[in-house]
């Protein structure tokens, strides 16, 4: 229904390349990054704000790259929420409506029936200086539902938000598309929201789409390292790809050995990705189950956070792991104790580093 | 302690209000020493106002500001909001000649006005062809003062197109709005008490100027001439009674006009 073929831009060193990227109706694609990885100017992009862009953006098989943003009856909505501050919020959410002709009357039964729907009518008269973010934040959707767009694109919406309410907002948000059977283009930084959320995901890295797929797909098995190291793989181990008599390994700094599969050329250089929450610990002494010894080394700092805790230790190359609250205090990991380092198989996923992007394989 | 007391205590608050003091009290003595003499002697005030040539000053003094300031709302408001949106090479040079009749003599800008302006000038020779003139006429003295008034209005008002967000005006374009009506729906109510004040100081600027409106039009004479001109013939009390009434007419039209923008451009229903 949507798709961009080999959208580009430039604005001073920065570059969006070659963006290829389609929607079914009805979908939530959600496309995550880094901080400026030009999430918001694709964005901005495909509601025609950036007039120069190069390459196709067909809605219902119409192009509309030529098309003014006024005429391309896409809505657009930032993370500030970009409310007109001299508009009451019923003019605010109004203003579509009035600025393309809708008469009066209809246009204040679309405003009434939406400030119901967002329970914000007792709001309807009020100047947006005086609302709370998530006030603003229902005016702002509700503004740009009430133009009825075929894609509505959300830059960050809930990042503003209280982070006690934005949970509430989030099932809020996946109700009224489904109610809507709205298409959605959003960007966003959460897991979170992308989990609660999203049909696909795109991962967006100096201006240019590295993966597309499902949450599981992407989180689960990166396409390249630049992935690997944005969706949360806090060990990314370089190494060197040599032999023995019967197995292949990559050998890390500090004699970390890690299997991979034969067919290797020895002397080839590599990436190993492992999330810290596949890495298990075993204490010193013990074999230890759930995979395979790759390193011994001492626990050098644990950090806390409101999730659980992560144990970095020190086997020459810093390896971290990943602990619930509940199973640190089954393991009562100290700083200074000798461990084993295990990891499952499925766990690494190997890239060629003078190829970053090519993913060679998943593998313990 | 009451605060006032407090702040007394502070030697930084103490220095700068006895170096602010002597700027606030060189204006008010200046006041003052036009209006006890003029308000003494209210007959003699009252004479010079109701001498011909006078309200006829003013009056066309007052009336060419408001139109050079009707001309820079045209021409200098697009200008402005350029300025504040688009980043091109020589917006620097753009933005320093906008700004050079801050830092002019003003008989150096009167004097490029006339050599522009008149007869035989550059803009002015084609109009005396049709018959307008600009040399001791009204319209010189409208371009004598929008020329001095220029970076006084374009400045303030870019300054204020810088305050809106660009990003309203690209989820008013999704919404619908053309470029003309984010324009004048969006971007000139959020900005209009810029524009209101900035024209009252280009306004400001322009009725008092003297040098440059001379040089181009001594007449019909504007207020500053009339008042250098009874300095230099009648002496300090004749042209003192002419300042005098300007003082008061400018005083009540800055204070009127900041009492009514004084909401303007606030949106904010907060108790």
């Amino acid at each position: 229904m949507i798709r961009l073929e080999g959208v580009s831009l430039t604005r001073g060193t920065f570059s969006l390349e070659g963006i290829d990227l389609s929607l079914s109706r009805g979908e939530h694609l959600f496309v995550i990054g880094p901080s400026g990885s030009g999430k918001t100017l694709l964005l901005e992009t495909i509601a025609g704000i950036h007039g120069d862009a190069s390459g196709k953006i067909l809605i219902m098989g119409r192009d509309m790259s030529g098309l003014l943003p006024e005429e391309r009856g896409l809505s657009l909505m930032y993370q500030d929420y970009s409310l007109f501050p001299h508009l009451t919020v019923a003019e605010n959410i109004g203003f579509g409506l009035t600025i393309r002709g809708v008469p009066g009357n209809e246009t204040a039964t679309i405003v009434d029936n939406l400030v119901a729907r967002f329970g914000i009518t007792p709001l309807r008269d009020r100047y947006p200086a005086s609302l709370s973010g998530g006030e603003k934040q229902r005016v702002a959707l509700a503004r740009a539902l009430a133009t009825s767009p075929v894609l509505l694109l959300l830059d960050e919406p809930f990042a503003a938000i209280d982070p006690m309410l934005k949970s509430q907002f989030i099932d809020e948000l996946g109700r009224i598309r489904r109610e809507r059977d709205l298409t959605i283009l959003q960007v966003s930084h959460s897991r979170e929201e992308v989990y609660a959320l999203a049909d696909r995901v795109a991962v967006m890295i100096d201006g240019r789409v590295r993966q597309v797929g499902t949450c599981d797909e992407v989180f689960r098995s990166p396409a390249s390292r630049e992935v690997a190291i944005f969706t949360g793989y806090e060990n990314i181990l370089e190494g060197v790809v040599t032999s023995d008599d019967r197995r292949i390994h990559l050998l890390v700094a500090g004699g970390i050995r890690i299997g991979i599969p034969q067919g290797t050329p020895p002397g080839t250089r590599m990436v190993a990705c492992i999330r810290a929450a596949d890495v298990v610990l075993t204490p010193e002494g013990s074999h230890g189950t759930g995979g395979l010894r790759i390193a011994d080394g001492v626990v050098a700092s644990t950090r806390n956070d409101e999730h659980g805790v992560s144990v970095t230790v020190d086997c020459g190359v810093p390896i971290i792991s990943w602990f619930s609250h509940r199973e640190m205090e089954q393991h009562q990991w100290r700083l200074g104790q000798e461990v084993g380092v295990l990891l499952p198989s499925q766990s690494v996923h190997l890239f060629d580093s003078d190829h970053p992007e090519e993913h060679l394989i998943s593998h313990s | 302690m009451p605060p006032l007391l407090r702040l007394q205590r502070d030697p930084l608050v103490v220095v700068f209000t006895l170096a602010g003091g002597i700027l606030v009290g060189l204006i008010v003595l200046a006041v003052l020493s036009i209006a006890v003499p003029e308000l003494a002697d209210p007959f003699h005030l009252a004479g010079v106002a109701g001498e011909p040539g006078v309200m006829e000053s003013l009056l066309l003094t007052f009336l060419a500001g408001f139109v050079a300031v009707g001309i820079l709302g045209l021409l200098g408001t697009p200008l402005a909001y350029l300025l504040a949106r688009n980043d091109f090479s020589g917006k620097a040079a753009i933005e320093g000649l906008i700004d050079t009749p801050l830092i002019l003599p003003h008989t150096v800008a009167g004097l490029m006005v006339y050599l522009l302006f008149m007869s035989r000038g550059l803009i002015g020779a084609p109009f005396s062809r049709a018959g307008f003139f600009f040399e001791d006429a009204f319209p010189g003295i409208v371009v004598a003062m929008v020329f001095v008034a220029i970076p006084y209005y374009v400045d303030g008002v870019r300054e204020g197109f810088g305050t809106v967000p660009v990003r309203l005006e690209h989820v008013a374009r999704t919404l619908g709005a053309t470029r003309w009506q984010v324009i004048t729906r969006i971007v000139l109510p959020l900005t209009s008490r810029h524009i209101l004040s900035s024209a009252l100081v280009a306004w400001g600027r322009a009725i008092g100027e003297f040098a440059a409106v001379v040089m181009i039009a001594y007449f019909p004479m504007v207020v500053s001439a009339l008042i250098y001109q009874r300095f230099a013939t009648g002496g300090i009390a004749e042209s003192r009674s002419v300042a005098f009434i300007m003082l008061i007419l400018c005083l009540i039209l800055f204070i009127g006009i900041r009492l009514l923008t004084k909401r303007l451009g606030r949106y904010d229903d907060t108790p």
